[in-house]
């Protein structure tokens, strides 16, 4: 099942080493950049019909690190997330790529550069899985064009990765949730893109398709040298995957580091309005919801 | 990539009875030969069915001799007598040929509009292109019937030009009202847009022929459909505006497919949603425009065949389309041969047969397509 060791690979065997950043690193303000920055969100502002969603928002991912923001219902995370993916344009302050202003990319560079699962994607009625992954080299085929025999094995080579190559015919409707989230990935994955935004992944899954596309998605991040920003609810599982975690609340940075440092009673207790207890685990620190009020008997 | 040795991650299982190299024999979506064969193969049939078949009938492989005769340095016996030549390429080979003409463009921009809107239900007369066409023809026919003339007052406005302009102007109308709303709009906001300046229009079209109902005949006679009066005047309006949009909307098929994803998805796939969107509409709307200014208002074969074509050759929007300009061609070519054969010599308008044809028809493919998926 090991991908053929030919140049296939979705990534186009992207080291993690940050120097090979899909602009070049080219950047005409590179200079204040150091190596290594796959997404830098300076004083990021982001209005919404109105709204202030986010106000002041830094945060930076080096290359091939995992990130994974937490914060409390409409803290603005998903917000976070479109905007670094260029779908949302910054109100105030910027987003850039690899050093490369996001403003600045061009939509089908921009695509190369980075690659969203969104929280529910749309499943057209129809659509075959192998044709759903191959939408994802659109960012290479030419505008009037159409896929090329390399679009097709890069798409066959993301399928023998993720396991779906039995699945390639079946219409995506007809999939489990499980494997329906791995084909998401396997389309994100075509894109061939170095950074991956995954928007509450693992929403929809129960514990363990959970953990199994969590670490699918470390592997990949291992093997490719992909840098990863997520948004997930269930803060264990968070916790145990995340290199760092950003808690942002009310469309603000609130406390930015290592899981241990991230989620502790007082920040949780304070931005969730929640009563936990977190205890030591294997790779990172468990939180477990406690009941303010004992049950009446 | 990959590293040697072992697979550096736990095995999961095989779906049962799939060879994990099952996949590889998969095909992408697109347009499949035998598709493409059975579509030429439909307008052929069609082709000479329509032109052989009428109130005088003549041997089908006659006229196929006959049609062969007219490719350039072709010469044939077709064993037909002069009067009989002249019905195949003067009569019914125009109207024939006017029937795969406004047959393909609208079963192509209902196809189109289908993918643009994400709705299945979407048809050409969404936009407002009926209601157009509808009010400045009545206007035209009106003004007409008032002044007794055979053209308006000075100016030479004629049905057909009058029904472009009315069903471009209605489409145009509808873009403006629904791109009120900002750069947030959704599609449903122009769906909405078209459904109020239909009613607008609607309105207007009827407060004309109550004060003028000596004109409702005509008028109705029109909005019905036909392919009466073709020559090849009529083929020669249409066909710049049939290859034209045909072309544009072939080109960007696979965009459709694309915007099939929703519009975040296309965004950070590199696609400007808005502008294919817009794009594709456009030439969509132009076709049906040029369809309706010479063959009046023909309904359900913009739903239809998109329709039937995507239960049978697969939902991508790469196959959907090219399929339904050569199966909407043949459809309304046959519909046509029916619409003057069934009450011969009198003719029954072709807009009532598509319904009739097509409503059953529909149905049928549903049900059946249902229980081979199952």
């Amino acid at each position: 099942m090991t991908a053929p060791t030919g140049s296939t690979a979705p990534t186009g065997s992207t080291a993690p080493t940050g120097s090979s950043a899909p602009t070049g690193s080219s950047a005409p303000t590179g200079s204040t950049v150091p190596a290594g920055v796959a997404v830098e969100v300076a004083d990021l502002g982001v209005t919404l019909g109105g709204a202030r969603i986010l106000t002041g928002v830094s945060l930076s991912v080096r290359t091939g690190e995992w990130v994974t923001v937490i914060g409390p219902n409409g803290a603005g995370k998903s917000t976070l997330l479109r905007a670094v993916g260029g779908l949302l344009p910054a109100s105030t302050g910027s987003v850039s790529l690899f050093g490369t202003p996001i403003a600045r990319l061009r939509r089908r560079d921009r695509a190369r550069t980075v690659a969203t699962v969104p929280q529910s994607p749309v499943v057209p009625a129809g659509m075959a899985v192998l044709d759903y992954v191959l939408l994802g080299r659109t960012p290479y085929v030419p505008p009037l064009g159409r896929e090329s025999a390399a679009d097709l094995a890069v798409a066959y080579d993301v399928l023998d990765r993720l396991d779906l190559t039995g699945f390639a015919a079946r219409p995506l409707a007809t999939l489990s949730g499980g494997e329906r989230q791995r084909v998401f990935l396997a389309r994100a994955l075509a894109q061939g893109a170095p950074l991956l935004l995954l928007d509450e992944p693992t929403s929809a899954l129960d514990i363990g398709h959970q953990q199994e596309v969590l670490e699918l998605v470390d592997q990949l991040r291992a093997d490719h040298g992909l840098t990863v920003l997520a948004t997930m609810h269930d803060l264990s599982v968070a916790g145990e995957y995340a290199d760092r975690m950003v808690l942002v609340a009310a469309g603000a940075v609130v406390a930015d580091g290592p899981p241990r440092a991230v989620l502790t009673d007082d920040l949780l207790g304070t931005h969730y309005r929640a009563r936990v207890r977190v205890i030591e685990g294997e790779h990172g620190p468990l939180v477990v919801p406690v009941r303010t009020r004992r049950p009446a008997s | 990539m990959s590293r040697a040795g072992a697979p550096a991650r736990p095995e999961t299982p095989v779906v049962p009875g799939r060879g994990a190299r099952g996949g590889r024999t998969a095909r992408p979506a697109g347009l499949r030969r035998r598709w493409l064969v059975a579509g030429f193969a439909a307008v052929l049939v069609a082709a000479v069915a329509g032109i052989a078949f009428g109130p005088v009938s003549l041997p089908p492989g006659s006229v196929a001799v006959e049609l062969l005769n007219l490719v350039p340095g072709v010469h044939l016996h077709s064993g037909l007598n002069e009067r009989e030549i002249a019905i195949v390429t003067e009569l019914r080979l125009p109207r024939m040929v006017l029937g795969l003409l406004v047959g393909g463009m609208l079963a192509l921009a209902g196809g189109c509009y289908q993918g643009v809107f994400r709705n299945p239900l979407a048809d050409p007369h969404l936009l407002g292109v009926a209601a157009g066409a509808g009010l400045a023809v009545t206007a035209v026919i009106v003004v007409r019937g008032v002044t007794g003339a055979d053209v308006t007052v000075g100016l030479p406005v004629t049905v057909p030009l009058a029904a472009f302009v009315g069903a471009l102007g209605a489409v145009l109308l509808t873009y403006l009202l629904g791109a009120a709303g900002g750069r947030d709009r959704s599609p449903a906001t122009l769906i909405l847009a078209g459904v109020a300046v239909s009613a607008f229009l609607a309105a207007g079209q009827t407060y004309l022929l109550q004060r003028n109902a000596e004109s409702i005949q005509e008028v109705y006679s029109w909005m019905l459909g036909r392919l009466a009066t073709a020559g090849w005047h009529d083929v020669l309006v249409v066909l710049p505006y049939a290859v034209f949009t045909t072309a544009v909307v072939l080109m960007h098929r696979r965009e459709l497919d694309v915007l099939a994803l929703g519009d975040d998805e296309a965004t950070s796939l590199g696609l400007h949603p808005q502008r294919s969107r817009l794009l594709l509409a456009a030439a969509a709307s132009l076709a049906t425009a040029a369809a309706v200014s010479v063959s009046g208002l023909i309904g359900f074969v913009g739903v239809i065949v998109p329709h039937v074509v995507r239960m049978l050759a697969g939902a991508s929007y790469r196959a959907i389309l090219p399929l339904s300009v050569l199966f909407g061609g043949a459809f309304l070519t046959l519909t046509d041969l029916a619409a003057r054969t069934v009450a011969a010599p009198a003719e029954i308008p072709i807009g009532v047969v598509t319904a009739l044809l097509g409503g059953p028809f529909f149905a049928i493919v549903l049900r059946t397509t249902r229980r081979v998926a199952e």
